[in-house]
């Protein structure tokens, strides 16, 4: 990297020279050339399967490079192993976290660096103070002695660079790291990592979220299919930019979804209240109607009634009141099955959980709501031919990347399991469409076509409730904009008008209107607030 | 008391509350339940060795009448070469030391087996338990039948603590419970306590927990996931070798096939009832072996009155119910226990599932 953008040039503290890795078939790192500064946050930006996994491997001694070199501070380096990793000072946080839920944080925070009071015994009572002091020090109080399942993701998160603070780790990889957060707890971290990157530590961000990386990165390296396409500074260039980098093309990063022509109201809700877990009532009388052929988008802040109002009208949980019904049809409490029949479609918020079955294959997994339906049934067998025909149709139409239809679902990427179940969900005959968080995760590319996909069955006449945390998302899709807040619908606004900030706020506030306290933002509990969520 | 006694059917209740408050305290009941409970706390703290670290063992049984027949044969053999050698080694003659090593090796190479199959291999668990049980039930019979050992090397005698220390008030019977069988039995409570405070205060536990619970993250902060399985299956052979030792060198002076009747499967009951901890499993294998106890002191001394009255009533109608029901009850606790009745308790999480590193992405 000789032609590094920004001036005040220090020496680095990580370089990773022409690091090239084979994997049969693929060459997943070409000659990748990457150097990261002290103090330094520096993102990596790619599309899934781009190679960034690859390359942290390589640095974290998860895999071996086939030619090319590390250097830290400098100084040639071979790193044998994650443990060989950490006694220099490289600490990784994964993007699925690294932690025994049942174990305590500071248990958690020991395991692999214990500190010791005797050659057998661990010393907790010097290990809760130091992780207390470090705690403290960026700017977070949290109790060592509570289980970490019990922890909300965003301090999850903490704890899992805790741990790499506590190894004295300097240079620190995130793996994805807000891919679970909230926007919220995003903010929240992104602090945690500015004071971090402050105190001289290298943070390495890997991301495929333009925005997030455009507001915490000092630079941008972006890999394309195991290759550096280029290296900016946030400054310098902008999400259309990064996007094309990224993809090899240019991407529509915001689809033109054209005007709607909605006919008549094809979901009625009316009064909906619906109970969680714990029996609270987390939808408390709401009601909305979705037209044929429009997109109605749910915006939240997550953990305000959607999850439940989205399991409500699709059958996994029964409403305790109020009424739904589609197409005239009174289906008030009816289950997943005759919903379906009915010309609904579902596309879960949890597709490991709900959305696919992971030990079958794609093809099974793509005739899943139709199994029993002809043409994939032929008597009382299945039509492997028919399943087969079908299974490689939606493999081309919906741009699957996989070596078979017959590999399980669990060996695809996040991106394209996501395209397997919308292939599923959209191919059959339906009148109605539930999308949760139906891009979560995914890369620009996938997030293009799926919301193309969503485009194109609105305008063939299907009515869409389109529930998100995401607000650009809803945003950019829906015609009309519904905002929960704290289990009610507090306002309904026009889609293509709708002001960020003003639908930004009733998320927020559950009103437009705000004492004239706080002006532009929301009054948002800092990091220091609580452990606990 | 008498009119308690008196009233019908729920007489019989206070009559046997008597008898057993009796029992606790005039007979060896606590040391009888003790040394029952011997080979299941042994087994059960070779299950909750494995489990933490992520291994199911089912081979628990297989593991215990291995050992204890190879360490008969082993003490047989050795008592046969020098058969005037006197106690020398701890009081102890050389035959029955070389028995107690040679079970305890026996247990630890057979676990060997099971991890090579469930942490090398992956096999499935429960498959390498139940071959684990099926060769040794088969081999250890076969062997049996073909060498026909004859003569014994004895048994283990118990340990002599002081008499000063037997002497002192109330802790005087509780020590002389731990004393009364053979120095296995002994130093049960021993590896219970040390296991309980190394497992939740060690480096080792907390590794071990880990490796059970999440290898991934293990792995991740540089432990060796498939070594910490080792050695923890290995080491849990020690115990199920010192079980097996317990039935032919302590307990019994002979091998008979098939002797560990199901004990390893009580011990698995007793390590879920104990919620995987080595305390909780030494008190569930107290709880299911104090029946065993209670029958055969009911048998060699039958409670007075109505109680009596009736039992010796069914004995004489129903023999062989009366012989057997209390030696039944662990069996049938075991059963209730596994059923679920103790109320829910969680396993480690990645219990019976083999790690592979991740490879290539």
């Amino acid at each position: 990297m000789t032609e590094s953008p920004s001036p005040p040039v220090t020496a680095p503290a990580l370089e990773m020279r022409a690091i090239t890795k084979r994997y049969p078939g693929v060459v997943a790192n070409d000659a990748i050339d990457i150097d990261v500064r002290p103090g330094e946050i520096h993102a990596l930006l790619g599309e899934n399967g781009a190679g960034k996994s690859t390359l942290m491997n390589i640095l974290y001694g998860l895999a071996t490079p086939d030619s090319g070199e590390i250097l830290l501070d400098g100084a040639e380096v071979r790193i044998g192993g994650p443990s060989d990793a950490i006694a220099r000072g490289i600490s990784m946080v994964h993007q699925h976290f690294m932690l025994v839920p049942v174990m305590s944080v500071a248990d958690n925070i020991l395991l692999g660096a214990e500190t010791m009071a005797n050659p057998i015994f661990l010393d907790r009572k010097e290990a809760h103070r130091r992780i207390v002091e470090l705690g403290t020090r960026f700017g977070f109080q949290i109790d060592p002695d509570v289980p970490v399942g019990s922890l909300s993701v965003g301090w999850q998160q903490r704890v899992e660079i805790l741990k790499a603070l506590y190894r004295q780790a300097r240079i620190l990889v995130l793996d994805e790291p807000t891919a679970v957060l909230t926007p919220q707890e995003t903010k929240e971290i992104f602090v945690v990592l500015r004071r971090l990157a402050d105190e001289g530590h290298s943070i390495i961000f890997i991301s495929h979220k333009l925005h997030e990386v455009l507001e915490i990165a000092d630079r941008i390296t972006v890999i394309r299919r195991g290759k550096v396409v280029g290296t900016r500074a946030p400054a310098e260039t902008n999400e259309d930019d990064l996007a094309a980098l990224m993809v090899g093309r240019n991407v529509q990063l915001v689809v033109d979804r054209g005007e709607s022509h909605p006919a008549g109201a094809t979901l009625v809700v009316s009064d909906l209240k619906v109970a969680d877990d714990r029996g609270q009532e987390s939808v408390n009388g709401v009601s909305f109607e979705v037209r044929a052929g429009e997109i109605l988008g749910v915006a939240g802040v997550a953990g305000n009634g959607q999850e439940e109002l989205v399991e409500a009208l699709t059958g996994l949980r029964k409403p305790t009141g109020g009424t739904v019904s589609m197409g005239g049809r009174d289906v008030t409490g009816a289950g997943p099955r005759a919903l379906q029949q009915q010309g609904m479609s579902f596309v879960p918020g949890d597709r490991h959980r709900f959305g696919l079955v992971l030990g079958f294959s794609l093809a099974d997994n793509l005739v899943l709501t139709q199994y029993d339906e002809p043409p994939y049934v032929k008597g009382l067998l299945r039509d492997e031919k028919a399943i087969a025909a079908w299974a490689k149709r939606a493999i081309a139409e919906y741009d699957i990347r996989t070596p078979s239809a017959n590999v399980n679902a669990s060996t695809l990427s996040g991106g394209n399991q996501q395209k397997a179940i919308v292939a599923r969900e959209f191919s059959r005959e339906l009148t109605v469409l539930i999308l949760d968080q139906p891009t979560r995760g995914l890369d620009v590319g996938s997030i293009e076509f799926i919301h193309r996909q969503v485009v194109a069955k609105r305008d063939e006449g299907a009515a869409i409730l389109l529930v998100s945390a995401e607000l650009d998302e809803v945003l950019e899709l829906a015609d009309r904009v519904a905002v929960m807040y704290r289990g009610e619908i507090v306002a309904v606004v026009d889609g293509p008008t709708a002001e960020r900030e003003d639908v930004g706020l009733l998320m927020a506030a559950g009103r437009r209107a705000i004492p004239p306290v706080a002006s532009d933002a929301v009054a948002e509990p800092g990091p220091t607030a609580t452990g606990l969520s | 008391m008498d009119v308690l006694f008196d009233i019908p059917i729920l007489g019989f209740i206070f009559q046997f509350l008597a008898y057993l408050v009796d029992a606790i305290f005039t007979t060896n009941l606590p040391a009888q339940t003790l040394q029952l409970a011997t080979p299941i706390v042994l087994g059960a703290l070779c299950g909750v060795l494995n489990e933490r670290s992520g291994i199911v063992n089912i081979g628990i049984e297989g593991m215990m009448l291995t050992a204890a027949f190879v360490g008969f044969m082993a003490a047989v053999v050795v008592s046969d070469a020098m058969p005037a050698a006197e106690a020398g080694i701890f009081g102890f003659t050389p035959a029955l030391v070389v028995g107690v090593l040679a079970a305890i090796g026996a247990g630890m190479l057979v676990s060997l087996l099971h991890a090579w199959l469930s942490i090398s291999v992956r096999a499935d668990q429960i498959i390498s338990g139940t071959v684990i049980n099926i060769i040794a039930l088969g081999l250890t019979g076969y062997l049996n039948r073909l060498i026909q050992p004859s003569g014994s090397a004895g048994t283990l005698d118990p340990i002599r603590p002081p008499a000063a220390l037997l002497d002192l008030p109330v802790l005087g019977p509780v020590i002389q419970m731990f004393f009364t069988s053979g120095p296995i039995t002994t130093s049960v409570i021993i590896f219970v306590i040390v296991l309980q405070i190394l497992l939740f205060r060690s480096r080792w536990g907390l590794r071990t927990r880990a490796v059970g619970e999440h290898p991934r993250a293990a792995d991740t902060v540089g432990i060796n996931v498939i070594r910490v399985r080792y050695r923890n299956v290995i080491l849990g052979g020690v115990f199920a070798g010192l079980a097996g030792a317990w039935l032919t060198l302590e307990f019994n002076a002979s091998f008979q096939n098939g002797m560990t009747a199901n004990r390893g499967f009580i011990a698995l009951a007793a390590v879920i009832f104990g919620r995987w901890t080595p305390v909780g499993a030494f008190g569930g294998a107290l709880l299911f072996m104090v029946w065993e106890a209670l029958g055969i002191a009911i048998r060699s001394d039958p409670p007075p009155g109505d109680l009596g009255v009736f039992l010796s009533g069914i004995q004489a109608t129903y023999p062989s119910l009366y012989n057997n029901f209390f030696g039944a009850l662990p069996y049938l606790l075991t059963l209730i226990v596994l059923a679920g009745v103790v109320g829910r308790s969680i396993p480690p999480a990645s219990v019976g599932r083999p790690y592979v590193k991740e490879g290539a992405t």
